[in-house]
């Protein structure tokens, strides 16, 4: 058997001559330094980047082709595996898109929950960030810590969906299930424990001085920068920028909570993780809210297009029955149309370009991705810095495989 | 989007419309292929649509143009979206890249290249992104099937 691999990239670096100095070094797409499956490409004078050639895909499965051959609903375990940190996140991002289609109004109740819902899995999603970064700095204290933490976010969130990482959570005019007997009360202890976890983060790290050495003033990015490469998120934020789709154009409920968008000054790897860490305090300070403004009443929309009939009914009575099979077989139909819809995801904004026809299944699902947006900028971040520098810098772009790869 | 801002993109972008449709909150200009970068830098330059969110395509097989080219711009003044859109034939599937008005074009092109086989002019780097080098064929076009299987390295034979 022939046991030559071939090369699936081709790098934009022409070989250079032997003797100027400059070497060309691969890194990834399985490496410590890559944080994730991507694979740099960087042309190093020494140990400076002079250039780097950011390959991602990797990861990809043929998300948006699998889409097209199954019904709407059935869509909502593969929104799931794209940004696997908050997979949360991404279920309600592409159940608003197809509500918004068909026209339903989801209940006060599931508005307030998927609010809820949305923060908390963006603090799971940012200490993943956080953490992993901070490991490849070499602090696993603060790694423990913090995995610590996001285990008990995760066993929690395991109590309402009945998975810890790719809930299948949403439904298209709705939730899949309402909050179990005590989970608010677990909520309040999780959100004490994270005010002690992190505040010993922010004690190991905020004035440590290998960590501001590795970070400060190290993966810079301009505000003019990061519009033009279309960044967003805390990407876009640590810039100096105060854009949040929460707080430009709200949906769900933000605009009856009240938060900060954080922002930062120079745009560099300390100012993305401090971003992060401002961020998670303000989610924590909405989902207090939200359990405050929690409204009582049903989770899904009394809307037989697209909500499934009670479950003894559909033992009972031929109509639910038949809605009932007629939405698993054939799906809810959507009417024909396009719609960009977007949410402001953990990485910055997640959109869904959805065009259906009609049909019980979407004609074309595409996933705005700021993962992949932002690997697109990645290798100004690196260029003038040192080798070392791309573990950290490459780290705080928060590369998520599934969302950019797809 | 605020009806007079929608009304001054329609009067200087789409003179001989009427009327600029509304999908779903955001204006779809519906461009000649010709215009796309002209239409771009004028959204771009005179309404500060200073973001570019997103490129892609959608294929519809059997119309004399096949691929739709969609773009989505941001505003991150007024806060607003806008789609772009224009038609390509399969024969020349070919539209002007935004590269040189947003840098951020070169990946989301490189995607969109490589799902729908649409080329961008003026993008120099069309390698693959998501796919690899020798993948055959464009995988989100309709006529290509699912389960095509083209592994890199060869399955060892059982």
């Amino acid at each position: 058997m022939d046991l030559k691999i071939p090369n699936p990239v081709r790098s934009a670096f022409a070989p250079t001559p032997a003797n100027d100095g400059r070497v060309i070094v691969n890194i990834g797409p399985s490496h410590p330094a890559t944080h994730g499956t991507a694979q740099i490409i960087t042309e190093l004078d020494g140990e400076r980047v002079l250039r780097a050639d950011v390959h991602c895909g990797y990861l990809h499965r043929g998300f948006e082709k699998e889409c097209e051959s199954h019904t709407w609903h059935n869509l909502i375990p593969y929104v799931d595996r794209l940004n696997y940190c908050s997979g949360l996140i991404n279920d309600f991002a592409y159940c608003q898109a197809v509500e918004a289609l068909m026209d339903v109004q989801i209940t006060p109740r599931c508005r307030m929950l998927r609010t809820l819902l949305s923060e908390y899995s963006r603090i799971a999603d940012h200490i993943t960030c956080v953490a992993a970064a901070l490991m490849e700095l070499g602090a696993m204290t603060a790694f423990l810590y913090l995995m610590t933490l996001r285990d008990y976010i995760y066993e929690h969130l395991a109590d309402l969906t009945g998975a810890r990482v790719t809930y299948s959570y949403g439904r298209i005019g709705g939730l899949a299930r309402d909050l179990p007997e005590g989970w608010l009360k677990r909520l309040e202890e999780v959100l004490d424990e994270y005010e002690t976890y992190i505040g010993r983060i922010h004690g190991l790290m905020d004035h440590n001085r290998i960590f501001i050495d590795r970070m400060r003033r190290v993966g810079m990015l301009t505000p003019a920068q990061a519009v033009a490469y279309g960044c967003t998120g805390p990407m876009l934020r640590s810039t100096g920028l105060a854009r949040d789709l929460r707080r430009d154009t709200p949906y769900l409920a933000y605009a009856d909570l009240d938060f900060e968008v954080p922002v930062g000054i120079l745009g560099d790897n300390y100012d993305r993780y401090f971003v992060r860490m401002r961020e998670m305090d303000e989610s924590v300070h909405m989902i207090r809210q939200c359990v405050d403004l929690l409204p009582a009443g049903p989770i899904n929309a009394d809307d037989p297009r697209c909500v499934l009939p009670d479950k003894q009914l559909v033992y009972r009575e031929i109509e639910s029955l038949i809605t009932h099979f007629k939405l698993i077989i054939d799906g809810p139909r959507v009417p024909a149309g396009e719609i960009y819809s977007a949410q402001e995801g953990a990485n910055g904004e997640l959109g869904f370009y959805l065009v259906s026809t009609g049909e019980g299944q979407p004609y074309r699902v595409h996933c705005r991705a700021p993962s992949f947006v932002h690997v697109g900028v990645a290798h100004l971040m690196l260029q003038g810095g040192q080798l070392a520098d791309v573990v950290p810098t490459f780290g705080s772009i928060n590369m998520i495989g599934g969302e950019c790869d797809r | 989007m605020d009806a007079n801002l929608l009304e001054r993109i329609r009067h200087r972008l789409m003179p001989t419309a009427t009327e600029l449709p509304v999908a779903h909150g955001i204006p779809v200009l519906a461009l000649e292929p010709g215009q796309w970068l002209a239409s771009a830098r004028m959204l771009r330059d005179e309404f500060a649509f200073d973001m570019l969110l997103d490129v892609t395509a959608v294929d519809w097989p059997g119309q004399p143009l096949r691929f739709e080219v969609v773009a989505h711009l941001y505003s991150t003044r007024d806060l607003v979206r806008v789609r772009l859109k224009a038609r390509v034939s399969e024969g020349a599937p070919v539209i002007a890249s935004l590269l040189p008005l947003y840098p951020g074009a070169a990946f989301l092109e490189r995607e969109c290249h490589d799902m729908f086989g649409v080329v961008f002019d003026g993008n120099a780097d069309l390698r693959p992104i998501l796919l690899y080098e020798g993948f055959v064929g464009h995988p989100l076009r309709k006529d290509y099937p699912k389960r095509r299987e083209q592994p890199l390295v060869r399955y060892r034979n059982t």
